[in-house]
């Protein structure tokens, strides 16, 4: 077995610094103009961002695959991000007028409005199932608002900023953003953190993670705390960013013991690491307009999910 | 140090499924609870090990209801072995066994050692579960139960699907760790099993307790003739037994 986390914190440490010089401009601190403005005002903000971003689709999605025994789990499926996404896309129907923090409160309003739906419907009995289908039915609910509130959207201009937010990206986001991501998202991994233990137990099925001494209803509570502080921290700022929280975990896992405790903050600092570099990517690739996050990471995951599939058939056959 | 039900009802989905059981089990003994299928046998052991919540009655440790009792207090107190043997990430033998450490928080390093030990497994202790045997994995499973120092075990048909050898190596592990203190209840499809290596048996039938005997008692070819409502007989010696069933008998 080895040991994951040093590993990523030595990628991280050499991916930092150089996604701060690498963009359209490639920064010489020494003879650029500006160097340092551009640093701290626009690279770091946005480097910041990504990790807070990639970190906590990571561990939401170690955690998920966890709750839910399934390797094919991912955060989006509690239908917290699709909630905060309609929140968003609702808050751009008030147009330019509205301030800037309309948004991000408007996202985090729909996790948590998801949030409290799922805790409704799932209710006190802490079941697996009732509560995956529960949340299966809050993303489709909350897509078919979403594409509700787009059709509704008054001009044309509207619509397609609301599109393009929809793919999800970090172009030209500030300070402001880091402060509301980062923290809830700091948060939402040491909440995750804390279902380690029962997430090892079921392993073993409910009844005997039961037996452990794990409380269904509590777990149950802190991996939606979890999962919609990370998520919709993430949604409020970047849009929707699919395929980390699904990825990330299965990169890692075969670097861990393969408890899901063991694989929460590796897959965080992992996907911090994979958002980071991409949004680099994103940033590097001489394209007439800068490729968007969100695609570029679909780009990237539906193919690997589609390895994944393969290599569960052939496991199968 | 007493695990008792205590005119035990459970209900599941609006169904009766245990009707005013009331039975006091020993430590230090093999108990086996037998009977038909859809008896109520899974339920009455759920019950013992405090998952299932009783509709009336209660389940008492030490004099004390369960349900009263911290999940963490009334997991290192009771060790529960599901029958679906469910293991969903491939993780090595050792991290497999160290799971059942969760109750107590700690690394336990002496009890998973000695888990290994009583269950055979020193030898397997890195491998992943997936490369395991149907046996190997039986052990390691029971080796997790073990590993948090139960005063009780409870296991749902611990020995169905395993070979003779090792359901005869699983037996000896169990009687070993009643002998050492602690009380052994398994839920037994096989008679035989249960009448040749259990001390006590309790056959239930429709949700109700109809016997709680010594395993010559309860499993009786006129408590087999009742309950399954086939003719059998026993064949040997007591402690060497085997059944013969010669057919059904109109109830």
């Amino acid at each position: 077995m080895t040991r994951p986390i040093p590993l990523l914190l030595i990628a991280l440490a050499i991916a930092i610094p150089l996604s701060l010089l690498a963009g359209r401009v490639w920064i010489d601190p020494a003879s650029t103009p500006n160097a340092a403005l551009i640093l701290l005002d626009l690279r770091l903000p946005r480097a910041l961002l990504a990790l807070a971003i990639g970190g906590g689709l990571g561990a939401a999605g170690a955690a998920m695959q966890g709750y839910l025994r399934n390797p094919l789990a991912d955060p989006g499926l509690f239908g917290i991000a699709p909630g905060a996404a309609l929140g968003a896309v609702t808050s751009l129907l008030f147009g330019y007028a509205a301030p800037a923090w309309l948004l991000p409160l408007f996202a985090l309003a729909g996790a948590a409005g998801a949030m409290a739906l799922l805790a409704l419907i799932a209710g006190r009995s802490g079941s697996v199932g009732l509560f995956t289908l529960a949340g299966m039915m809050i993303a489709s609910l909350a897509g078919a608002l979403t594409s509700l509130v787009i059709s509704l959207a008054p001009n044309a201009f509207a619509m397609s900023e609301i599109v393009s937010w929809l793919m999800g990206a970090l172009t030209d986001r500030s300070w402001a953003d880091v402060r509301i991501a980062a923290p809830l998202t700091l948060a939402g991994i040491a909440l995750l953190r804390l279902t380690g233990p029962s997430l090892d137990a079921l392993t073993l099925g409910e009844a005997a993670a039961r037996s452990l001494g794990v409380n269904p209803a509590r777990l149950q509570a802190l991996l939606v705390l979890g999962v919609g502080l990370t998520v919709g921290a993430g949604v409020a700022v970047a849009g929707i960013v699919g395929f980390v929280g699904l990825i990330v975990p299965h990169l890692v896992r075969p670097l861990t013991d393969r408890r899901p405790s063991s694989l929460i903050l590796p897959s965080a600092l992992a996907g911090a690491l994979l958002v980071l570099v991409a949004d680099c990517l994103c940033r590097i690739l001489p394209l007439v307009t800068e490729l968007r996050l969100g695609i570029a990471l679909s780009l990237i995951g539906a193919p690997f999910f589609l390895a994944l599939l393969l290599k569960m058939r052939r496991g199968l056959a | 140090m007493m695990l008792a039900a205590d005119k035990l009802c459970v209900t599941l989905g609006g169904k009766d499924i245990l009707h005013s059981v009331a039975a006091r089990l020993q430590p230090g003994t093999i108990t086996a609870i037998c009977g038909p299928n859809g008896a109520g046998k899974s339920t009455l052991l759920a019950a013992l090990a405090g998952l299932a919540k009783p509709s009336s009655g209660a389940v008492l440790l030490d004099g004390a209801p369960l349900a009263a009792l911290h999940p963490r207090e009334r997991a290192r107190a009771i060790g529960y072995l599901p029958q679906a043997g469910e293991v969903t990430w491939d993780m090595a033998v050792r991290s497999l066994v160290a799971l059942g450490r969760l109750p107590y928080g700690d690394e336990g390093a002496e009890a998973i050692v000695a888990a290994l030990a009583a269950c055979n497994l020193e030898a397997l202790a890195q491998r992943p579960v997936s490369t395991l045997s149907g046996g190997e994995k039986a052990r390691a499973l029971l080796a997790r139960v073990l590993a948090g120092e139960p005063r009780w075990i409870l296991a749902d048909e611990p020995l169905a699907a395993l070979d003779l050898a090792h359901q005869l190596a699983l037996l000896a592990t169990l009687r070993r760790a009643a002998q050492a203190g602690a009380g052994v209840v398994l839920v037994l499809h096989d008679l035989a099993l249960a009448m040749n290596h259990a001390d006590r048996v309790l056959l239930l039938d429709k949700g109700e307790l109809v016997v709680d005997a010594l395993p010559e008692d309860a499993l009786s070819h006129v408590g087999i003739a009742r309950v399954w409502g086939v003719a059998a007989r026993w064949l040997g010696e007591p402690g060497a037994r085997a059944l013969v069933a010669e057919g059904l008998t109109p109830r």
